[in-house]
Parts: C-alpha cells; sequence; structure tokens
C-alpha cells in the first residue's frame, strides 16, 4: 500500500472514535501491543533524545524499500512512534521524502509533534527522511 | 484574613476551561498566573503612559520615569535592601545570574578557581557558570544532594577552599521544592570570605526574603513567578561588589559620556541596564509585589504548606506513588512518579482531564540523573489553588493510572 492509502487508513479507523480518552486509549494500546526492538537497536547512536521521552529508531534497506524499526519509553509516544512507522515502513525512500503525514493532524494528535512537547517525535520524522535521503543517493550510485 | 474565593476572583484566567473543564493550574513553578491588577498595570502603561523613559523632559517620560523607579523602590522594599540602586532589573533571574556569572567572573575568576553549587540546580544557575569557567578555564565544583533531595552538609565547610570564588545555589529547588538553609551556607562561605548568590526564583513567591537579614552578596528571581509579568527581573546585588564589577551589556542608558577614545560608565543600577529597560512590565512588578505583600507572605506560606501537607497525603494514598524530595523544610512542590508509568504518558492524560502539571526533568538534569528517572511529574501550588483542585487532581491520577494498567 502507498502512504497516502495508509494515512487514509488510519484516518478511518480514528473517525470511529468518539472522545479523546478512546482515541488515546487506543493508542496506548497501540504502543503497548508493539513489539519492543531488538535491544541491539538501542544503541546511543539510533537514540533521538526528547526532552520528555525518547525513541530509538534503526533504518534498514531492503531491495528498494526501507525498513524502520523504533521504540520509545513512553507508551503515548510509542503508540504515535508505531502509527508513522506502519506509514512510512517498508516504502521507497523516494516516497518517505515525500510524504506529507497529514493524518497526524487529521486524527487530532499535532500537538504531539510540537517542538514544545519534546517528546522526540518531531526529531524522529527528521530522522527517518534523512535515512530515506541517504539511502535514495546510496541507491542512485 | 486569607479569603480563599475573594483571591480567585482576583485573577480572571482561572475562570476559564480547557477542554471543556475548568482549569487546574498546578504549573505554578513554571509560571504563576496574573491577578487583574497587574493585567491593568501593563494596559493602563501602553493605554496612557506610554515613553521612553530617564531621558525625556515631556510629561510622559518624567511620569514614566517615576513609575518605573517606583517599581525599583517597591523591589528594594520587598526583598529589604539598603538601597535602590542595589536593585538591578533583567529579563529575568536567568539573565540575572548570567550577569554576575559575566561580570563578576571577568573581574575575579582565574586559572584554577571554583565556582560552588549544588546538586539540585536549575539549569539557569550551572550553565552560565560553565561559561565563563569555560572561559577563565576555571570549574564547578558540587555540594552533593541526599536521597530526601536535601544538601548533603557533612564536611561542607571543606568544600570552601582557597580556589572557592563564590557560591551560587538556589534558595528552593525547583525540582523538588527543598528549601535550603541559606543563612547558615551564607554564614559559612562569609567566614572564608567567599561572596554568595542565591537563586531566588522559587523562592520570593513562598516565603519572606530578606537580604539583609540574609547578609547574601547577591539575589535572583523573576517577576512572572511571582505573580508579575515575564520578561522583568530582579538582580539584588551589594553595593560594594557592583561596583566593583565591570558592566555586562554597553548601550545607551548606561553611560555618562561617550566618545570614541574612552566611555565613562553611569552610576548604579545603571551601570548594568543598557538599552531601553522594559518599561510596562518593570511598573507592573510593583502591582504584583504590592498585590502579594497586600495578602502577606507569612499567610501565603501557612495556607500554601497546608494544601502541600493536603496533597502529600493525598497522594501517598495511590498505589505505587513515590514523591521524590522529602525534604523537612519544602515549598509547595511535589514531584512524583507513578510506578510504571513515564511521566509524559502521565502529564498526557492529565491535560486532557484539565490538569496543567509539569513533566519531565525540569530544567534540573543533575537531579533526574541523581535519581536514576527521566523526569518526574510536578504539581506546584500557588495561593489561588485549593483542596478541591487537588481532589480533582487525586482523582485524573486514579484515571490515568486506570488507562495505563
Amino acid at each position: 500500500m502507498k502512504i497516502e492509502e495508509i494515512e487514509n487508513e488510519i484516518v478511518e479507523e480514528f473517525s470511529n472514535f468518539d472522545d479523546w480518552m478512546d482515541k488515546y486509549s487506543y493508542i496506548i494500546e497501540f504502543g503497548k501491543t508493539l513489539p519492543l526492538i531488538d535491544e541491539k537497536y538501542k544503541t546511543k547512536s539510533n537514540l533521538i533524545e526528547g526532552c520528555q521521552s525518547q525513541v530509538w529508531l534503526n533504518a534498514e534497506l531492503e531491495g528498494d524499500k526501507i525498513i524502520f524499526k523504533a521504540d520509545s519509553d513512553a507508551i503515548i509516544t510509542k503508540g504515535i512512534v508505531g502509527l508513522l512507522i506502519r506509514a512510512l515502513s517498508n516504502q521507497t525512500p523516494d516516497d518517505v521524502l515525500n510524504s506529507k503525514l497529514d493524518f497526524v493532524e487529521k486524527i487530532g494528535l499535532k500537538e504531539h509533534l510540537s517542538p514544545t512537547r519534546a517528546n522526540g517525535l518531531t526529531a524522529m520524522i527528521k530522522q527517518m527522511k534523512l535515512y530515506a535521503l541517504a539511502f535514495k543517493t546510496k541507491m542512485s550510485k | 484574613m486569607f479569603d480563599i474565593n475573594k483571591i480567585r476572583q482576583d485573577f480572571p484566567i482561572l475562570k476559564r476551561t480547557v477542554y471543556n473543564r475548568p482549569l487546574v493550574y498546578f504549573d505554578n513553578a513554571a509560571t504563576t498566573q496574573k491577578p487583574q491588577v497587574v493585567i491593568d498595570a501593563i494596559s493602563k502603561y501602553y493605554e496612557q503612559d506610554n515613553a521612553n523613559i530617564h531621558r525625556g523632559v515631556h510629561y510622559l517620560s518624567q511620569m514614566g520615569t517615576q513609575a518605573y523607579e517606583e517599581s525599583r523602590k517597591a523591589v528594594k522594599t520587598f526583598i529589604n535592601a539598603e538601597h535602590d540602586y542595589e536593585i538591578i532589573f533583567t529579563r529575568g533571574a536567568t539573565e540575572s545570574i548570567n550577569l554576575v556569572a559575566s561580570s563578576f567572573g571577568k573581574k575575579y575568576l582565574k586559572q584554577g578557581d571554583e565556582i560552588l553549587l549544588s546538586g539540585m540546580e536549575h539549569h539557569s544557575n550551572i550553565v552560565p557558570w560553565q561559561i565563563i569557567c569555560e572561559e577563565k578555564e576555571a570549574k564547578l565544583a558540587v555540594i552533593p544532594i541526599t536521597d530526601t533531595g536535601e544538601l548533603n552538609l557533612t564536611d561542607i565547610e571543606k568544600r570552601f577552599t582557597d580556589k572557592t570564588k563564590l557560591l551560587a545555589i538556589t534558595h528552593v529547588s525547583n525540582a523538588l521544592g527543598t528549601i535550603n538553609p541559606i543563612k547558615r551556607l551564607i554564614d559559612i562561605a562569609h567566614k572564608y570570605n567567599i561572596p554568595v548568590l542565591i537563586d531566588g526564583a522559587q523562592a520570593v513567591s513562598h516565603l519572606k526574603v530578606d537580604v539583609k537579614e540574609l547578609d547574601c552578596d547577591f539575589y535572583c528571581f523573576s517577576g512572572h513567578k511571582v505573580y508579575g509579568p515575564t520578561g522583568i527581573g530582579v538582580l539584588y546585588g551589594k553595593e560594594k561588589l557592583l561596583e566593583e564589577m565591570p558592566p555586562y551589556q554597553g548601550g545607551g542608558e548606561m553611560i555618562r559620556k561617550v566618545t570614541f577614545e574612552k566611555t565613562e560608565y553611569s552610576s548604579l543600577p545603571f551601570k548594568f541596564e543598557a538599552g531601553t529597560p522594559n518599561i510596562a512590565d518593570g511598573i507592573a512588578l510593583k502591582a504584583a509585589l504590592d498585590y502579594v505583600s497586600s495578602i502577606g507572605l507569612f499567610n501565603i506560606a501557612l495556607y500554601e504548606a497546608e494544601l502541600l501537607h493536603y496533597a502529600t497525603n493525598q497522594l501517598l494514598n495511590i498505589n505505587g506513588l513515590k514523591i521524590y524530595g522529602t525534604a523537612k523544610e519544602k515549598a509547595a512542590v511535589i514531584s512524583f512518579l507513578l510506578e510504571n508509568i513515564h511521566p509524559y504518558d502521565a502529564g498526557t492524560i492529565l491535560d486532557k482531564l484539565g490538569v496543567a502539571v509539569r513533566t519531565g526533568h525540569h530544567c534540573a538534569q543533575p537531579i533526574m540523573d541523581w535519581y536514576g528517572i527521566p523526569g518526574t511529574i510536578r504539581a506546584s501550588f500557588a495561593l489561588y489553588n485549593t483542596k478541591e483542585e487537588i481532589d480533582g487532581m487525586i482523582k485524573s491520577l486514579q484515571k490515568v493510572i486506570e488507562m495505563f494498567s
């Protein structure tokens, strides 16, 4: 599936929630069920330090697709990380680079991407795009 | 007479809702809300009195100058300084500390010297010293803290050496609420002729500060943490030290005579106040201090102690909740963690429930490192908070636990 299609799918799923509490309960449950990434990926170089919560992000190229794996020490952050991974992992570098990720705003979680939240998510998206750029450069060589 | 209902009426923001819930504002250690008199003072200045001060001979300029200087006198009285020219207006406690670090450091710090701090300092009482120490090849020495979040005063006298040039220490810990025995530390420091800077940012809204009685050499605080505006702060310094120190920034206001060869600086306090000051907020600071004084810091302290006691007991009833900072002497600040729940997660849900607390490391990372935790949830109270609001927070915390279990 294309990133945009996945984004639409997520927006559709979230439209079922009546209030914020259902939405957050879902994110929390989603965060809890996400597989923890292997300890070997929790390295200092994979660490994106937020002021409040931390995110570990690992990226590998498989064929022409990027496989992202990530984790966070906070569950809500981890749940949102999971949504971002769902949209961006297993996609080509070009698609990752061109993604707008409007869905975060559409499902009402934009506040988590504001710089003041300092949870590592904004830096994580930036890092994902940097990986995409690096892989794209590598592939074109 | 402490009339909480009347006090709450004085703060218009307390009437608002967030996410359709009444606002419970427990982030007072970050900034306090403003009473109507402060808001009015700012508006009145811009509506009726705006002019640049200290220079103009016209009516508005003179009125503005007078109001601004009256505010300085109000600060002098508020902290019981000897002279009003010992009160320097800054942008806030952070700038006050930077001023002393830069200016005092330039004059007195030499290679190998030490600035003595404590393990519970806010970053703003660490980083300015690191910057000047790097320049001067001096270093920081640190008074450690104990498990209860108090200063470890074992062998305290030995921490003052012939290398120590200044003790810079917080009056009240922003992250833990601990009230430090600063009078005792000042007395010890002075025995060795070492000057002392007190970071009073978290103290002035909670307890009566008397710089003469303390005999501290510098005392700093921010207006916005004592019900005043943001962007205005205070550095108190003893006349002798301020006279000896070189200016911090250059510009207008701080000069007596300028030629391209040499500039003569103004006398105190203007030597340290380059450029057009923050006139409106400076004037409104007086309204805030007058407001606090009209209620009385003794009454405020008494009421807040009651809130602290009540909240501590209520919180300890929650299973798995741990309080960080259990000093005997505490201001109305409680830092805590819920078992197996990240502070960011708890803070996010509390926010949705209309409870404004602070989560994270509170700009005091060394303390969090000391406890080996990523951060805490911090509830900090002010004179307008109530036990009912604390009950609301407790209920919200139970909801948080439910959501994450």
